[in-house]
């Protein structure tokens, strides 16, 4: 997994709350049995018209957002289905961090596996990001991981709040298995004890 | 002086009995003792053991079926859909490659997931569960802890049959009363989910308690945990019962004689102390819960069916007003509009939210002797598992159906999230048993109500939305 560490971006906003998994990644493109090549995909259905071509009112299609490695969104962000696929296809557009009010837990746990940070931040300072992130291009945004802040275009710093250890393995990129499975005596020892049920 | 122990949640009980190492942060590593494994999240974790020479740690802890993706008329001739039938494919391959049982399409066993699991006596009480796919908070319904992860947590389980997960809060909900005739354990879920909103479960395990809850039979309960994903909750529980020992008894998978005794006294254990702390507590009238229908494209979007289309204008948000206004428009809705005056085109029965036998039955006993509206462009009927078909059709169930004008289909997910070529067409407008009102959920700019299997079978005898308990 790609560590990650500091991003700066304009960031892209999406004011819609409860952007649930089946809008980032619609369900014709989970028939795919590979992580990659999403990103065409993602935001689909708001993304392109029935034609296929992109409706220009979409945010990520304006010029300014392009390239938006940042997505500001609505609260309750990645609710519904657990499809992994959302993250992999926010990487594969580029999107490396999300901040909303609040994520729903699966989609959120889902970003810490593919080295996608989501940054969760009070409504008021949501408020002032999404007034950032509509300064197109004029603005940038600086997550600095280790130190838990966002750098504002006007040298406003938002702190943020995030698990010990899931900064831990998102600074360092680490396997999560591999880690694991350094656990395996202990895992044997739990099941040692499950012998003793006969139902288990 | 022998310390007291301070009284714990059935959510507490179940969590800390699994635990089998504890970081200094509160970072557990939990054993897992069932993982259920469908075609659609499960490729690329046996392609990440493949690729890492690691092996499924406890095949026999692992069951594998196939229900996303398939077709739902005859399967003899096999999935036409290329891209179907290669994940079905693919899931068959790595099921033989890592030993995993596997329920085919033609299989008798095969159907979705969570109906599946309570079926074979796969979920057991007191056991940690869990699947690639977030309506596993179903088998919470027998005192599981059970709940949907992504993919990469997949392979972690595949390889290590523990998950990496800290201790979420206890949310308590309470539903206490009796439901009128034709108010169901739908319309119970769907009223707490517009009562919490769709992320006021997030970071909880909901535990469902009160008469009305007891009073539900497993079926029910089945139902109102399925959806606590959609209330954003981890999971949701109910403490096990007589009615859960009873459910599970004899299953193909459900402990038999000596080891059952031992486990039905392990079961009845598993219950929230008196005292013990929730986080959060909510309360739930069922005695004056009417039948409940959603307007919009969320699962928190709900509204009595006396009620009317809310208006947007009202909401002071402006993010939150602009959401609303765009699910209204994307149901092609006008704040005020009655909901019994909205007319439908697809009546849509099935998922694991009410694919199961009782659900089926409350179908039947609406629609018998009786036809579906003229109006309806097709009503459908998807048993949520080959063993529920057959119940289905061992009771003359199917029979009721089709001569009502219903199609009777093959078992599978189907409609509920369309993967299969079962999709609503731009602009139709269904009434639907399932669990998601998403934009493009049950087919691109297809519109979705949900409701209770009763008021679906209603609304499908007269061509709207109608009070199942109205109709004489």
């Amino acid at each position: 997994m790609q560590p990650f560490t500091t991003l700066t971006s304009t960031p892209a906003p999406l004011k819609v709350i409860n952007v649930d998994t089946d809008m980032i990644i619609p369900k014709q493109y989970l028939k795919t049995i590979k992580r990659t090549g999403l990103g065409t995909a993602l935001f689909s259905e708001m993304r392109y018209k029935e034609d296929g071509s992109e409706n220009p009112d979409f945010v990520l299609n304006q010029p300014a957002y392009r390239k938006s490695e940042i997505l500001v969104a609505g609260d309750n962000f990645g609710c519904g289905s657990s499809r992994e696929h959302a993250p992999w296809a926010l990487l594969d557009f580029g999107i490396r961090c999300v901040i909303s009010t609040s994520f729903a837990d699966i989609f959120y746990n889902n970003c810490f596996k593919n080295g996608i940070l989501p940054i969760k931040v009070s409504q008021e300072d949501l408020d002032k990001l999404f007034d950032d992130a509509d300064r197109g291009s004029n603005a940038t945004l600086t997550i600095d991981l280790e130190s838990q802040t966002i750098k504002g275009p006007d040298g406003g710093t938002v702190t943020f709040e995030i698990d010990p250890f899931r900064k831990h393995c998102l600074l360092n990129g680490l396997d999560d298995i591999g880690l694991t499975m350094e656990k395996a005596p202990k895992i044997e020892a739990y099941e040692e004890k499950l012998k003793g049920r006969a139902w288990a | 002086m022998t310390a007291t122990k301070a009284p714990t949640t059935l959510y507490d009980k179940v969590f800390e009995d699994h635990v089998v190492d504890r970081q200094d942060d509160g970072t557990c590593l939990l054993y897992i003792d069932r993982h259920l494994v469908h075609e659609v999240t499960s490729p690329q974790a046996f392609e990440g053991l493949r690729m890492t020479g690691r092996k499924v740690h406890a095949p026999e802890k692992t069951l594998a079926v196939v229900d996303h993706n398939i077709p739902t008329t005859d399967r003899k001739a096999g999935i036409a859909e290329e891209e179907s039938r290669i994940q079905v494919e693919a899931l068959a391959k790595n099921a033989k490659e890592f030993g995993v049982l596997y329920f085919d399409e033609l299989d008798v066993r095969q159907g979705i997931v969570h109906i599946v699991g309570p079926e074979q006596g796969f979920t057991l009480p007191g056991t940690t569960i869990v699947c690639g796919d977030s309506h596993t908070s179903t088998h919470g319904a027998f005192g599981a802890l059970a709940h949907g992860i992504g993919t990469s947590e997949v392979e972690h389980v595949l390889a290590t049959q523990t998950l990496i997960q800290k201790k979420a809060k206890n949310m308590l909900v309470q539903v206490d009363g009796t439901l009128a005739k034709g108010v169901t354990a739908k319309d119970i879920t769907l009223a707490i989910i517009g009562e919490i909103g769709t992320a006021g479960g997030t970071g909880s395990v909901i535990e469902y308690a009160g008469d009305a809850i007891r009073a539900l039979t497993m079926e029910g309960r089945m139902t109102v945990c399925n959806m606590a994903i959609e209330g954003g909750a981890r999971a949701g529980m109910v403490a096990p019962d007589e009615k859960a020992f009873a459910y599970l008894k004899g299953r193909p998978r459900a402990p038999q004689g000596a080891a059952w005794d031992e486990a039905v006294r392990y079961w009845e254990t598993l219950r929230t102390d008196e005292g013990a702390h929730f986080d959060r507590i909510v309360k739930l009238d069922a005695n004056n819960l009417p039948p409940i229908v959603s307007w919009g494209t969320s699962p928190e979007d709900v509204i009595s069916v006396a009620g009317a289309v809310p208006d947007p204008e009202q909401i002071a948000d402006e993010v939150k007003r602009a959401s609303k206004k765009r699910a209204l428009e994307y149901m092609g809705l006008t704040a005020g509009t009655k909901m019994t005056d909205i007319p439908l085109d697809v009546i849509w029965i099935g998922s694991c939210t009410n694919g199961r036998i009782e659900d089926l039955r409350a179908v039947a006993k609406i629609v018998e002797g009786k036809k579906i509206h003229a109006s309806l462009d097709y009503a459908m009927v998807v048993p949520g598992s080959g063993l529920v078909k057959q119940q289905a059709e061992a009771e003359g169930i199917d029979k009721i159906l089709i001569a009502a004008g219903f199609e009777w289909r093959e078992p599978g997910c189907s409609m509920c999230l369309g993967m299969n070529p079962d999709q609503l067409k731009p602009g139709q407008r269904a009434a639907s048993t399932s669990n998601r009102n998403f934009e493009g959920r049950q087919g691109y700019r297809g519109r979705t109500h949900l409701v209770s299997p009763a008021m679906a079978a209603a609304a499908a005898l007269v061509g709207h939305f109608v009070d199942v308990r109205t109709l004489g």
